[in-house]
């Protein structure tokens, strides 16, 4: 099972701060699981959308969220929000 | 030379006051000879005049993950007695501390460079969101270009070393 987090501006539009996927072929590539997600449903396909600033954390690490070298496993945790404003 | 202090991130509701933080920071170690200290408050500002309440969401767990390592790396790279990060989440109003950096060292250099690293890597890494309140209704704040070039320019130039 994946867990995918939401935050901020990114949890008001998927309209729930969590969700957990357990029909995914994993392990993937952060590039293609994120291509898939954004086939599942309008939801995430307008969350995801290609262009918005977006950033990315796995299992509490910030991560390249276009990188092919980054690779989701069945148990994580993977987090998407928009690039962050705090201090 | 002053022993190194695990750095201490405190990730908090509450609020707090940078007075008494700063007065305590140092106690007990003479070879503190420099504490630099940052303090972020609330403006009233961003586009307009307009901002009458902040609310700052957060990723509980990584916030403090990505707190604790900015510290650490800072610990590697300058010579630091001490390191304290503060951080409120949550509602907090114009002229409120929202952040505030300490850096003990026995001579100002490190002090001062560490402090601005601190500062620098927690705009651009560490997961928080400012949501602000207008007469208008909430408003997300959108981040500045301006703060990845103050992180990038760590690793470009080495700055301050």
């Amino acid at each position: 099972m994946l867990t995918l987090l939401f935050f901020a501006r990114l949890r008001e539009l998927a309209g729930t701060a969590r969700l957990e996927i357990d029909d995914l072929p994993l392990p993937l590539p952060l590039t293609e699981l994120t291509t898939q997600l954004r086939a599942r449903n309008p939801v995430l396909a307008e969350v995801l959308t290609v262009g918005r600033p977006l950033r990315a954390a796995l299992n509490q690490q910030m991560v390249a969220h276009d990188s092919v070298q980054v690779m989701v496993h069945d148990g994580d945790e993977l987090a998407f929000f928009p690039p962050v404003t705090g201090g | 030379m002053s022993a190194l202090q695990p750095p201490v991130v405190r990730v908090q509701a509450a609020p707090f006051d940078p007075g008494t933080e700063l007065n305590a920071f140092a106690q007990g170690d003479f070879g503190i000879g420099a504490v630099a200290a940052f303090v972020g408050l609330v403006r009233d500002l961003n586009l307009d005049h307009d901002v009458v309440a902040l609310h700052l969401e957060h990723y509980p767990g990584m916030t403090e993950r990505a707190l604790e390592d900015i510290a650490a790396q800072a610990a590697q790279r300058w010579s630091l007695a001490r390191c304290l990060v503060i951080h409120r989440y949550g509602d907090l109003l114009p002229a409120d501390p929202i952040v505030m950096v300490l850096c003990a060292s026995a001579h100002r250099g490190d002090a001062f460079a560490a402090c601005e690293f601190v500062m620098d890597f927690l705009k651009t890494q560490a997961p928080f969101w400012k949501r602000e309140t207008t007469p208008e209704g909430p408003r997300w704040v959108d981040a500045r270009a301006s703060d990845d070039m103050a992180a990038a320019r760590w690793q470009a130039g080495r700055a301050h070393e």
